[in-house]
């Protein structure tokens, strides 16, 4: 056990500096810094004193350890448009991030297991198909273009709830956060419904397959034979089976949601790490774009492992694979 | 007596069975037709300034403009005709779509029979290499080439190929692993073939079915990243829209109820990705051995 989580450790260290080499080369390496970074009416004797302070002049391989000394210290360069320390800029906007996403699994689990478990007990009636057309839906129609058609249809023309923004904030132990008061739910409602809707199709489907496969097996005609209640077979004997895939589903999701968040923050206009990205991005500001790439990158790899941990607690199987393979 | 049917006869007339399928086959074909004839067909060239006039714009569906154009979907803020558009944006969704998609088909081909030929280190080290790729979501791995590279069709297109090989790849090692143990291939080492034959004569044709359906749901995939990175501002240039871009540029219009401007190229994107995988759906079903009457 210890073995399997040293060596999976050990993966996840490495996969992390072969992204940080990949990032670090790629934003600084590829296109000319010098340009951006410096005066262009500074002269030339200028230049290369400020090629020489930002270490510019170094061989590459130089220049990455250094970039690597100071991100272990946690200082990761200064945003060149807000003038603070980067790391320090996502942090900030973390939470907003942390809040929504963490919305938006709620939602998926919440409707998707009951409506997945309800589509997987009556498949042919017209409730259990409607589901599943949903779910296709929810999967194939972009994401994006779902999160315009909801501003359009209730901000627009319903104006029920507001097209985006995150709205007041209350403190809850010195983090703001939206959910405590009803205008901040009010704003979080559609960016969380957007987001969520993969992720609900995802778990519809999982737990409707599950339930299906669930239902002939053994034990449950034994529970059955039993003479227990519909609801004990439903709610203990299928679900208890089928909740750990769908578990481990909910884990592995919750990078994604992270990483597709980019794309709901930036149609609400929610001020979180992912709309800053894209803001970053489109003005070039280096350092925060190193800053956000390698802070979602490691949230993903540790979500990975901690996952694969967990499963590998929960089902030995795991365990004696990994070692043989 | 009866002659036995061609294989693609027999998968053209189980695909037929589902008038679904059907529909959606007939509409992909229109869309395609569409963005192959696009200049031919289009009442303007929005990309001409000459053709366009700023007096013309923002004009709601069903509207004529000074020349006696009809804007029968509207035109966007610099006066272009949202249909036009639209056929134009289409060109470039569905190329970048399905050029990522072959391309990576082929990257990933090469890969997984490499792999499942030669295992060992080969295997161990492409695998290893797809499983941490697809252990990142994707929009990720996306947003990271294009914050390197900046934006561009070409640039677009070799990050969606770089996002997709994997899939291929680890289907095709699968199928191909499972294929090589079959007595054909057996047979054709006993007949003392070269390898390169037996593998691109025998083994590969064996491994393309399960590799189409994924084709197909990656084509439909594919234009959906496409179209977000591009209404993220990151995919392609304003000067080579999408659907994507299309609908980014009516954002802010539909806020003040213009709401055209964004909502006809999303009904385009959204009937080109659900034909797609209408079709997707029933090649599955109709490619797959284990559902065979």
């Amino acid at each position: 056990m210890t073995a399997f989580i040293i060596r999976r450790l050990l993966q996840s260290l490495l996969v992390l500096g072969v992204m940080s080499l990949l990032v670090f080369v790629g934003v600084y390496a590829i296109g000319n810094p010098v340009d951006i970074l410096i005066n262009p009416q500074a002269d030339q004797a200028d230049i290369a004193r400020a090629i020489a302070a930002l270490g510019l002049d170094k061989p590459l391989w130089q220049q990455y350890l250094i970039f690597l000394k100071h991100a272990l210290a946690g200082d990761l360069g200064k945003s060149f448009v807000y003038n603070v320390p980067a790391l320090q800029l996502i942090l900030e906007r973390m939470p907003a991030t942390l809040e929504l996403a963490l919305a938006a699994t709620g939602m998926a689990v919440l409707l998707g297991i009951p409506l997945g478990l309800w589509a997987g007990l009556a498949p042919d009636s017209w409730p259990g198909k409607l589901i599943m057309t949903g779910s296709i839906l929810g999967f194939s129609l972009p994401t994006f273009w779902v999160g315009v058609m909801l501003i359009m249809l209730f901000a627009v023309q319903l104006g029920w709830l507001p097209s985006g923004g995150r709205g007041p904030t209350t403190d809850l132990l010195g983090i703001p956060v939206s959910f405590l008061s009803w205008d901040g739910i009010r704003h979080l409602i559609l960016p969380a419904a957007n987001l969520a809707l993969f992720e609900l199709s995802l778990l519809i489907r999982m737990t409707r397959a599950g339930t299906r496969e669930a239902l002939l097996q053994d034990y449950v005609k034994f529970a059955r034979a039993k003479g227990l209640s519909n609801a004990r077979v439903i709610g203990v004997h299928v679900l208890k089976n089928i909740l750990i895939p769908i578990v481990t589903v909910i884990g592995l999701e919750f990078g994604s949601v992270i990483a597709f968040a980019i794309v709901t923050e930036s149609i609400f206009a929610w001020p979180g790490m992912g709309k800053l990205i894209i803001d970053s991005i489109n003005v070039l500001d280096r350092p925060v774009i190193v800053a956000y790439l390698l802070i979602v990158v490691s949230l993903v790899i540790l979500i990975n492992l901690a996952v694969d941990i967990a499963y590998s607690l929960l089902d030995p199987r795991v365990r004696i694979g990994a070692a043989t393979a | 007596m009866q002659r036995e049917p061609t294989p693609f006869a027999r998968i053209a007339a189980d695909f037929a069975e589902s008038r679904l399928a059907l529909a959606g086959l007939a509409l992909l074909t229109l869309i395609l037709l569409v963005a192959v004839f696009a200049p031919l067909i289009s009442p303007q060239n929005p990309y001409d300034l000459a053709q366009l006039d700023v007096l013309d714009s923002r004009l709601p569906p069903g509207s004529k403009s000074g020349t006696g154009l009809t804007f029968w979907l509207g035109s966007d803020g610099q006066g272009r005709d949202i249909l036009s558009g639209i056929f134009y944006g289409l060109r470039i969704s569905l190329g970048v779509g399905a050029a990522s998609t072959l391309c990576a088909l082929i990257i990933g081909l090469t890969m997984g029979l490499c792999a499942a030929y030669f295992g060992g280190r080969t295997d161990s080290l492409i695998m290893r290499l797809v499983d941490i790729q697809l252990s990142f979501p994707s929009i990720l791995i996306a947003l990271i080439l294009l914050a390197i590279l900046g934006q561009g069709v070409g640039k677009t297109t070799f990050a969606l190929i770089a996002v997709q090989w994997a899939y291929y790849a680890r289907t095709v090692r699968g199928t191909a692993l499972i294929e090589r143990g079959k007595e054909y291939i057996e047979a054709a080492a006993c007949l003392a073939l070269p390898p390169a034959r037996i593998v691109l004569r025998h083994l590969l044709p064996n491994c393309l079915p399960p590799l189409m359906v994924i084709a197909t749901v990656q084509v439909a995939a594919a234009i959906t990243l496409e179209a977000t990175l591009s209404y993220l501002g990151i995919g392609v240039p304003i000067t080579e829209p999408s659907l994507g871009l299309l609908i980014k540029n009516g954002f802010d219009y539909m806020l003040s109820g213009q709401y055209w401007i964004s909502f006809f190229p999303g009904v385009a994107l959204v009937l080109t990705i659900v034909s797609i995988n209408l079709v997707a759906d029933q090649l599955r079903d109709v490619l797959n051995p284990r559902l065979q009457k």
